[in-house]
């Protein structure tokens, strides 16, 4: 198998059209035959990223590169960054705001999930840049 | 026992079916309503329980891999959703029982 690149815009302020890249991730490598464990984890690491683009960052861009031995997420954008990652790596701690917290959200679960989910993850992030969030989960 | 034969038991009204849904298996059952707290507890093949009828309920469904959601308490399942739901293929069910209730009734089946 050779080496899938993807590549995807992710909008800000539409939650109806988050998840779609996600959603076609999972589509990839359900095809390629993964085990439904590793589909799993990635779909839920990278579906939690897009939430967190939409509700805090306005959107951002995904690259994923998928390998027989890795699936690699890079997760960019250019909101606010991130006050205190320690913080927002706690189970329960949410800076979403309530109109976010009415759909389902804001349950301060996104960040810990992610980690949760997958094998490798890099958090920089700069105040009022930006934050970009690299994740590997192995093929095992 | 299967998503379609959990409905019939439970006598669930159909919001949204397919075949290949409905002979899914059900392992085991979730109960929540915050999203990302399904999404990290809820196990592959449990019926997900909950009053979270929008669009974002049908991704973590789908992307959680969860047999079948029911909306409990009557709750209504937004149009979008309703689409959604069909795109991918998630049954959703709805019962006007509260979700304690109804997983107290699924524990008795699985």
């Amino acid at each position: 198998m050779d080496e899938i690149k993807l590549h995807f815009e992710v909008s800000g302020d539409d939650f109806t059209r988050a998840g779609e890249a996600s959603g076609e991730v999972k589509r990839v490598l359900k095809e390629i035959w993964f085990s439904s464990a590793v589909i799993r984890n990635v779909s839920i690491a990278m579906y939690e990223g897009e939430i967190n683009m939409v509700i805090h960052a306005g959107g951002g861009e995904i690259d994923v590169e998928i390998s027989p031995e890795c699936i690699s997420m890079v997760l960019a954008d250019h909101g606010p960054g991130i006050e205190n990652v320690e913080l927002a790596m706690q189970e329960g701690y949410s800076t979403a705001p309530d109109n976010v917290r009415c759909l389902g959200f804001g349950a301060g679960m996104g960040l810990p999930n992610i980690k949760k989910y997958t094998d490798e993850m890099d958090i920089q992030t700069e105040l009022g840049v930006g934050t970009t969030i690299t994740l590997k989960v192995y093929n095992q | 026992m299967t998503v379609g034969e959990l409905k019939d038991a439970l006598g669930l009204k159909v919001l949204c079916e397919n075949d290949d849904a409905l002979s899914r298996e059900v392992t085991g059952g979730y109960c929540g309503d915050l999203l990302s707290w399904v999404m990290s507890r809820a196990r592959s093949g449990d019926a997900w329980m909950t009053v979270m009828g929008n669009i974002n309920s049908i991704g973590v469904a789908a992307l959680a891999d969860i047999s079948c959601i029911i909306l409990t308490d009557s709750a209504t399942l937004d149009d979008d959703a309703k689409m959604r739901a069909e795109q991918n293929g998630v049954a959703i069910f709805q019962t006007e029982k509260n979700s304690y209730e109804t997983a107290k009734e699924l524990s008795k089946l699985i």
